[in-house]
């Protein structure tokens, strides 16, 4: 009966080893924002730090590249999975869309931005595909396309890998708002599909997937590892300066970092309040034109508009990592050979054992990460069960506080910590600060289906005299194996794809696949990184194979639970 | 002791709107109907009679079953088997394991495979032993369920609308089948239904709820 003991104590671990770290951090990147490091020789409080940021050349565009960047992203793939969904939801193009985007939800960031720098870049795939025959290049042309100073790459580096996550989080609410008939009813009524759809789901839909797009707008305002590989060098993107400052081995320099990590925080908080004051102008907007009848004439076009670039923004992924493919076993390549001269296993047998060192690194890591989230999660769910706790609306908004309070802000507080704790850096703080992640993804996963668990089956199996325990080993779980897998393969691809966690809190000394990947991308070795990004891939893509295969040989002889 | 199953004083709330109340003794090989439109709270009274009450429903008095007060006993140690309209075999288990699952623990391998051979002989479906529940049709799964929770040897049954999800020829079967062995070995039953024929095939006292 240990369980029973522990049990009523899960929920208040899993708040404290998701918000405890980001608390901590933050307490810890204010002291040193106005001064106080005592490791470094400073005793506060001074405005110093910001004065030092103020300072800063570069600050202006590097302000301005963060709010850009995170709210054209966040606005062009909303506006993708909201129109596609709107136009095609139900019908086939739809499902193949759906089908080509889900495999791509656990594509790492970096990967994916390496594989759209493949294409994109001047000596990239499309160039390569497209001269000299239509261009009459002979060489790269000298133009800035990747790491374009306006950070648009950079933005269609996060569309490309948003976009699935919207829409699947868009599905996942589509099931409790009565769709498919409100849209009926609109277009017996004479609306197009869009407009119909537009007018009577939007608004619920809406509400349901709002925190998940909160997270997507903290998220690309402050990425660091899209933004090394895809944004602007000189300056570079806020986050990455602070990521800097934090690296420098004057320890003076965290001052201003912490002070940077405070200005990144707070411009989040502004660009969600802009965001939220634009929920309300288009809401406003939205029921003047309910209001005005129109039944969307140019519905086709839109639709076709909008599945073409879902269509597109998968495919660039998706080809860029063929490309990634084609250049881990390229021999010589020369611009502007649409294909290498030769195939070549060199690549793989000179890069492999790196890449196996880094992929025990990962694994451990994220298996670690990922079990702890997927024990703490069942226990909250559990206990939530047995003692009939019920979370409130607001209580899930805690689950996306470790989301929306971005990583640069929390984490340099979290290192700075560690440091006057004399604390050794190493794998399992980076394990503790992947918890902090994995978790609310992993809950967010598991919640629904285990809720949606039919109580009776309880009820029986405790009739028969089995414990609480009992019912929970023997019947609630293995019913349930299929979406515990899932959730777990879900944690270890947040896992596998933590960038500045694992630098930060490693203290460059932890060297996973995505750390490894990312350093490279300065160097521009083309054949290293392919190798390192699809073992990247692969590391966050075979959970979710697993995760299918195994219920499925499992329960190869029990239809009822092929769907469940 | 008094054998059969005993309700004293049991009124369930939710929140402060009283939902029922009831006293009632059922001796053993007795049927208890007890009858009412959905949303009165006849499902909550066999809540709280296995121990699943959601904490949303208060409820006062007790349960007593063959001479032990039962109210505050966990679920599992109560002896109250329970059908519902599904047969809610549990899916992952094959329908020997189900069996299993119910089946009082203690005695050898042999002795207990040879208990639940005899279960599947009894209710014509000898060789389902290691079939898929869900390829099982309504009516052999309702025999399943019943054999499962009569494996667990239980002190009284309680019936959750059990017949309404069978179609009507198969329903006099089933029903027959359930009261037959419950009033075989001497079960009291708590019946709760909206359907008057269950009722009447039941032959024992009904209340009205509601």
């Amino acid at each position: 009966m240990r369980t029973n003991r522990f049990l009523p104590l899960l929920p208040a671990l899993t708040l404290l080893a998701m918000l405890g770290p980001v608390a901590a951090g933050l307490w810890w990147t204010i002291l040193p924002a106005f001064g106080h490091l005592p490791a470094a020789g400073q005793t506060g409080p001074s405005l110093d730090p910001f004065r030092d940021l103020f300072d800063w050349g570069g600050l202006p565009s590097a302000v301005f590249l963060s709010l850009t960047t995170g709210l054209l992203a966040t606005a062009i793939s909303l506006a993708i999975v909201v129109l596609v969904t709107a136009g095609w939801s139900g019908t086939r193009p739809f499902r193949n869309l759906e089908r080509l985007l889900s495999p791509l939800l656990s594509v790492p960031h970096a990967a994916a931005a390496f594989g759209l720098a493949f294409l994109i870049a001047p000596s990239g795939w499309l160039s390569r595909l497209a001269s000299p025959t239509l261009t009459g290049w002979e060489r790269p042309p000298d133009l800035l396309i990747v790491q374009d100073t306006w950070g648009l790459s950079m933005a269609a580096g996060l569309i490309v890998k948003e976009v699935p996550f919207l829409l699947l989080i868009t599905l996942a609410a589509l099931g409790q708002a009565d769709a498919k008939r409100s849209v009926a009813v609109a277009q017996a009524l004479g609306y197009g599909r869009v407009t119909g759809w537009l007018k009577t789901v939007f608004p619920r839909v809406y509400a349901q997937i709002r925190p998940p797009v909160y997270v997507v707008l903290a998220y690309s305002m402050t990425v660091v590892d899209v933004a090394v590989i895809l944004g602007p060098n000189t300056p570079p993107p806020l986050s990455v300066q602070i990521v800097k400052w934090m690296s420098d081995p004057d320890l003076a320099m965290r001052l201003e970092g912490a002070a940077g990590a405070l200005l990144q925080l707070a411009l989040v908080v502004g660009a969600l309040c802009f965001w939220r004051l634009g929920e309300s102008v288009v809401a406003a907007l939205g029921r003047r034109w309910i209001a005005a009848g129109y039944r969307g004439r140019l519905d086709p076009v839109v639709a076709r508009v909008a599945l073409a670039a879902g269509c597109g923004s998968a495919l660039a992924v998706l080809i860029g990592l063929a490309v990634l493919a084609i250049w881990s076993f390229a021999g010589f390549w020369g611009f502007p050979d649409a294909l290498p001269d030769g195939f070549t296993t060199r690549n793989w047998m000179r890069f492999g054992p790196g890449t196996l060192e880094a992929l025990q690194e990962t694994a451990i890591i994220a298996l670690t990460a990922g079990l702890l989230a997927l024990i703490l999660t069942i226990g909250c769910l559990e206990a939530e069960y047995r003692y009939g706790l019920s979370f409130s609306r607001r209580a899930v908004w805690l689950l996306y506080l470790p989301l929306l309070i971005p990583q640069i802000a929390f984490l340099p507080g979290l290192q700075t910590l560690m440091l006057n704790l004399g604390a050794d850096v190493g794998r399992k703080p980076v394990i503790i600060a992947h918890l902090v992640f994995v978790l609310p993804y992993v809950f967010l996963s598991l919640a629904d289906p285990f809720r949606a668990w039919d109580r009776r089956m309880g009820t029986i199996a405790a009739a028969l005299g089995a414990s609480a325990n009992g019912v929970l080993w023997r019947v609630r779980l293995p019913m349930l194996l299929r979406p515990i897998l899932t959730a777990l393969a879900v944690g270890l691809a947040v896992s596998v794809g933590q960038y500045l966690p694992t630098l930060l809190i490693g203290g460059g000394r932890v060297a996973t696949l995505t750390t490894e990947a990312v350093a490279l991308a300065s160097g521009g070795d083309r054949r290293a990184i392919a190798v390192y990004g699809l073992m990247q891939t692969g590391a966050a893509l075979i959970p979710f194979a697993l995760a299918l295969l195994i219920p499925a040989l499992a329960w190869r002889n029990r239809q009822g639970l092929r769907h469940g | 002791m008094d054998k059969g199953l005993s309700l004293r004083d049991v009124t369930i709330k939710k929140g402060d709107v009283p939902l029922l109340s009831v006293t009632h003794e059922i001796a053993p090989g007795d049927v208890l109907t007890v009858m009412g439109p959905s949303g009165v709270g006849k499902s909550t009274l066999l809540a709280f009679i296995t121990g699943t009450l959601s904490p949303n429903f208060s409820a006062t008095g007790s349960v007593w079953l063959d001479g032990h007060d039962i109210t505050h006993v966990p679920p599992h140690q109560r002896r109250a088997g329970i059908l519902f309209q599904d047969d809610l075999l549990f899916p992952h288990l094959s329908v020997g394991a189900n069996l299993a699952f119910g089946l009082r623990p203690g005695g050898s391998k042999a002795e207990r495979q040879s208990k639940i051979t005899a279960a599947l002989d009894e209710v014509g479906l000898a060789d389902f032993g290691d079939r898929d529940p869900a390829t099982l049709s309504g009516g052999q799964k309702a025999r399943v369920a019943l054999m499962r929770m009569l494996l667990s040897e239980p002190c009284a049954l309680l019936l959750d609308e059990p017949f309404s999800r069978l179609d009507a020829a198969l329903r006099a079967q089933v029903r027959s089948m359930v009261f037959d062995r419950a009033r075989a070995r001497g079960l009291p039953v708590l019946m709760v239904t909206h359907d008057a024929e269950d009722a009447r095939a039941a032959g024992g006292e009904i209340i009205t709820l509601g």
